[in-house]
């Protein structure tokens, strides 16, 4: 077997394919195949990673991979999404040597795997900042935490209540499914629950065509996802004192307060085994990759 | 000899085909006991997350909390005891990543071996205090009581209209707003697809010419072979917004568009059932209508629509039974808001797409994940219904002839 190959099972068939077509991303699968050509070529295959989690990371797990390989003839690194969840409890099995995450261990995951006496090392790999969206045509433009709140538990319900025009707010949100959802409700929403009537949509993709197209529409997205069709929204944490635009500037000297760290987990009994791809991911040229991808390098 | 291998190999034939009709209800049936097993599950769990214990300080007079009220005292809409049947004091909310504001990671331990003994000194000494912690570290001498959920039961679960699987403490799983939200979307299909593609049938039957029916019934059939996630994509971006400006619409994702999508989708099957139908007319019924003067449109109206009857039946709960089961296209297009719909305007939330976007994350045996397959059942049962009325009506058709 000296085939080096990147396998990405998509949970989301169709939301990828969403994000694919939206936004024109077509050429990626074309280098994947060159990939697996050159990787055919390579000599002998030494070690094999598996790398499973949050589907956030992904995509830059996935180039990572494919431009360490390139490097390194004989590296295997096979990369899953499925979710966060998904990658620390496999982690947890041992059916993965690294774990995928788009935020850090919750206490009880800590107490978990305190309880299976594993020792886990975390490595903090990039931020991925959050964008607020809304139509182009929107007056609106920076909204306070607390309003926020507000339209996405449905206390506030028109444009007007935070300084717009008299037009019905329709706030969009991801599936329960997703990483982002999530992370919204703890850090945006301080934990309460969305409102019953909110709109759900299967991918981001799906997400800015629809704020594009609906004028009292709202969202959030992926700092890497925002497009000219859609607005993104100045956002204040301290109470309307200073409002912060997203960006990437922003987000890198933590001005901007909607980021949240992506981190790779894993094992101390396999650290020698994934050490030199997590070396490659944190080095200048891993980080690099990093920005293309559109999250937020590690300032140094 | 010859005869004998003869015999020999209609004999292999006849049992391989029994086998294989054996093994294919057997698989059927497990898959629905499979189904079912899983479904009815949910009825002996509690909404409380598996493994995890609310509590509160000894002297609460509050012994019981339906689930509902927990969602509403976590998202601080109900912030007095009173509200519940308690003392007038406030709520004060408490769950295990809030441990550090109240004692140091050494008063814990480095391997939280402390846990248990801060848990209980902590509810032990807030009054007030709702608390939300992991069972393991429920203390053997736990001062505070614990408050017990009552499990979901059919009622909660059929006329519950908070479709909440995953949030903490407590779930909510009320599927009314799902099931309601299926049949509109699906009802709506029907009433778009069923007088289009029962004058497209009746255009093809009797009206076109052969040449045009020979070309137009390929491109209809080529409709069933598009795959649904491009319906989906179609109708988000121009079905989507063509209902938003019609309708002057504050959002475009709708029922409505759920409806004309499956409608579209649905047309193929009911088009060339019912064509068929209509085509199998005796010939010498309609001359006889015609020589009695009848004109075309006599004809169809009062021959041919009326022999035909049960094959339109046929087709029109074909059409259904897709709708009902379709997934993707309504995932991309209805909104997906869990509320009940009171319009064709409103976005709704369908049994398939919840399964389908909520299924690879639910963890497996967990409560979630058996309202996901007790949804399922639901539908099976839907479209049971309607397999039976296929059935119903054939048999009627037989007895016609």
């Amino acid at each position: 077997m000296n085939t080096t190959m990147i396998k990405s099972i998509k949970t989301q068939v169709s939301s990828l394919l969403v994000a694919t077509l939206l936004l024109g991303a077509c050429s990626k699968g074309g280098d994947a195949k060159k990939e697996n050509v050159e990787g055919d070529k390579a000599t002998s295959g030494a070690t094999t990673i598996t790398v499973k989690g949050s589907d956030t990371v992904l995509p830059l797990a996935q180039q990572e991979a494919e431009k360490f390989m390139a490097k390194n003839q004989g590296a295997a690194i096979t990369v899953v999404g499925g979710g966060t969840g998904v990658g620390l409890s496999a982690m947890q099995e041992g059916t993965t040597d690294i774990a995928m995450a788009s935020r850090g261990l919750k206490t009880e995951e800590k107490l978990k795997l305190k309880g299976a006496k594993k020792d886990v090392k975390e490595a903090l790999i990039a931020y991925d900042a959050l964008s607020i969206i809304v139509n182009p045509s929107n007056k609106v433009s920076q909204l306070t935490r607390e309003q926020l709140e507000g339209i996405f538990t449905g206390k506030i319900t028109n444009w007007k209540e935070v300084g717009g025009a008299d037009e019905k707010i329709v706030p969009y949100s991801r599936e329960t499914s997703s990483g982002t959802y999530e992370f919204f409700k703890e850090h945006v929403m301080d934990k309460k629950n969305y409102a019953n009537g909110i709109l759900m949509m299967p991918a981001t993709g799906s997400i800015v065509q629809s704020v594009s197209q609906t004028k009292g529409a709202i969202g959030y997205i992926g700092l890497a996802y925002e497009t000219k069709e859609v607005k993104a929204l100045a956002v204040s944490y301290d109470q309307g004192k200073t409002f912060v635009a997203p960006s990437m500037e922003a987000a890198k000297n933590k001005t901007y307060p909607i980021s949240r760290p992506l981190f790779f987990f894993y094992d101390a009994t396999s650290e020698a085994k994934v050490k030199p791809f997590v070396d490659y991911v944190l080095s200048a040229e891993g980080q690099n990759t990093v920005q293309e991808i559109g999250y937020i390098p590690l300032s140094k | 000899m010859k005869r004998y291998f003869h015999n020999l190999g209609e004999k292999l034939i006849e049992g391989l085909i029994t086998i294989s009709g054996t093994v294919t209800s057997i698989t059927v049936l497990l898959i629905v006991f499979f189904l079912f097993k899983e479904g009815l599950g949910i009825f002996s769990q509690s909404p409380v997350a598996e493994g995890s214990v609310i509590a509160v300080h000894q002297n609460n007079p509050v012994k019981e909390l339906k689930a509902a009220e927990v969602k509403e005292i976590f998202d601080q809409n109900i912030t007095n005891w009173k509200e519940v049947g308690g003392p007038n004091a406030p709520i004060k909310l408490f769950s295990i990543d809030d441990i550090t504001d109240y004692y140091t990671e050494e008063q814990i331990g480095a391997n939280f071996e402390h846990l248990p003994q801060r848990l209980n000194e902590l509810v032990a000494q807030e009054p007030n205090m709702l608390a939300f912690f992991p069972e393991e570290y429920l203390a053997k001498d736990f001062k505070g009581h614990r408050i017990e959920l009552a499990n979901v039961s059919l009622g909660d679960f059929l006329l519950g209209r908070q479709w909440y699987p995953t949030i903490q403490p407590a779930v909510q799983l009320g599927v009314l707003s799902l099931i309601l939200g299926t049949l509109w979307v699906s009802l709506g299909a029907i009433l778009i697809a069923l007088p289009l593609g029962l004058a497209s049938a009746i255009y093809l039957a009797e009206i076109a010419n052969p040449k045009v029916r020979n070309i137009l019934k390929p491109v209809i059939e080529l409709l069933a072979g598009i795959p649904s996630v491009v319906y989906g994509f179609f109708g988000l971006v121009v079905i989507v917004p063509l209902i938003q400006d019609v309708f002057g619409l504050p959002v475009g994702e709708t029922a409505l568009a759920g409806s004309i999508v499956l409608g579209i989708m649905a047309l193929p099957t009911i088009i060339s059932v019912s064509e068929d139908a209509m085509r199998t007319t005796p010939r010498a019924m309609k001359e006889a209508s015609l020589a009695l003067g009848a004109n075309k449109w006599q004809t169809i109206y009062k021959v041919i629509i009326p022999y035909s009857i049960s094959g339109i039946s046929t087709a029109a709960i074909l059409g259904i039974g897709r709708a009902i089961g379709e997934t993707m296209a309504v995932l991309m297009v209805t909104g997906n808001a869990s509320v009940i719909p009171h319009t064709f305007l409103e976005p709704v939330r369908t049994i398939p797409a919840t399964i389908a976007a909520e299924l690879g994350e639910a963890p497996q045996g967990g409560i979630h994940y058996q309202a996901l397959f007790a949804l399922g059942c639901i539908l099976f049962l839907m479209t049971l219904a309607i397999n039976l009325t296929v059935d119903f009506v054939s048999a009627k058709k037989k007895e016609n002839r």
